[in-house]
């Protein structure tokens, strides 16, 4: 029988995902490609609201890509395409969030360099979304404003990590008697300072202010390329 | 449900380091969680125990070691724990902080083996 012991370890169990995260920030830099992760729960527009924003880049002369989550189906990837833009779907097979892995495995064949802009539709899921780095630049969470003012106080770490937020359905406060600025207190008392944006992806309301929003980002990111890439946000060890 | 497949990873990360270390058992795990890991502590102790049948970690137990949100405060120019997830702000000075540098943890500390 041997004495019972203690091993240290400290080992975070994201590890492995934190690592090919980091490798995949890597590729977007040197291909010089603008990664964006759209998280939210369940039906908050992020498809329609890509749709809108794939079309209005290639308009602009701009080359986006996108990769979109589903856990059983393609429909989503079907509506993107119509943009004309590559569009690849991820069937997570029921896991309910996108992993680092699955978007190495599903970049295989791209040419980054073909791409000024990669936006990742994760799978609707307000809470395990937020615990898996992508290696992207812009993690984007959307509030629609059928979900109320509330669901930041419920969810408060997906709305932390957050690098900006997006009120969606912008069309339908009214009637919602959605009070933005309820939503915005809340917003900010779980992630201070967090920039936020108004938009209806139905009647174009403020998708204009994000495009140039993006645009910007991009820009002071390019310029910024060679002071070396960002941390990881999540689960970072001390 | 991603508690399971953190459970997994668990277990299996546990069990490698046994392995390393020539443990025939794991009795058990310390593991910290931040107040900010996203981690349901419920979910995550019974997906432990379904994780955890047929390996060297069954049986064993799981502690889970809480970490508090805990941000940098400019005005006061230290770090400060948080009362609330639902209120970054300083307790001391009233000031919001975005700037988190404790609470997404999600690791394990230590093992105990036999
Ligand atoms: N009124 C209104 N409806 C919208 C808007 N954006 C999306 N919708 C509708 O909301 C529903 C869900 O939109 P999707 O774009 O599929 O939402 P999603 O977030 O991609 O959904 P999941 O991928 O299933 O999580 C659809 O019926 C859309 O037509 C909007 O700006 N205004
Ligand atoms: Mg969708
Ligand atoms: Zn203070």
């Amino acid at each position: 029988m041997t004495i019972p012991r203690i091993l240290e370890v400290r080992q975070g169990l994201l590890k492995k995902n934190d690592a090919i995260a980091a490798t995949l920030r890597t590729q977007y830099q040197t291909a010089g490609t603008f990664v964006v992760n759209l998280v939210s729960s369940p039906g908050t527009g992020k498809t329609l609201f890509l749709e809108r924003t794939l079309a209005a880049l290639r308009d602009r002369g701009y080359r986006p890509a996108a990769l979109v989550g589903d856990l059983e189906t393609d429909n989503d990837a079907l509506r993107l395409a119509r943009s004309g833009a590559p569009v690849r779907q991820i069937n997570t097979h029921g896991i309910c969030h996108l992993e680092a892995d699955m978007i190495e495995r599903h970049l295989v064949g791209w040419n980054l360099t073909d791409f000024d802009f990669l936006f990742i539709e994760n799978v609707g899921n307000l809470v395990c979304t937020s615990s898996y780095d992508l290696g992207e630049h812009l993690r984007v969470v959307l509030l629609a404003v059928t979900e109320g003012e509330d669901k930041p106080l419920k969810y408060p770490t997906l709305f932390n990590t957050a690098d900006v937020g997006l009120i969606t359905k912008a069309d339908l406060a009214a009637v919602c008697e959605f009070d933005p600025l309820i939503a915005e207190r809340n917003i900010h008392a779980v992630r201070p300072g967090l920039p936020l944006l108004t938009v209806s992806a139905k009647t174009g309301l403020g998708m204009a202010a994000w495009f140039d929003f993006l645009v910007a980002h991009r820009h002071q990111h390019n310029t910024a390329r060679s002071e070396g890439c960002r941390e990881s946000r999540v689960h970072c060890q001390p | 449900m991603h508690e399971l497949s953190l459970a997994n990873r668990l277990v299996q990360l546990a069990e490698a380091t046994a392995t390393e270390a020539g443990a025939q058992r794991v009795i058990a795990v310390t593991l910290r969680v931040g107040d900010l890991s996203g981690v349901a502590l419920d979910a995550l102790r019974f997906a432990y125990d379904v994780a955890a049948a047929g390996t060297r970690l069954e049986g064993s137990r799981l502690e889970l070691r809480r970490v508090g949100v805990r941000v940098f405060c400019n005005p006061c120019q230290r770090e400060v724990e948080l009362l609330s997830v639902q209120n970054f702000r300083c307790p001391l000075c009233g000031t919001p902080s975005g700037d988190v540098r404790a609470g997404r943890e999600l690791e394990i500390e230590s093992l105990e083996v036999e």
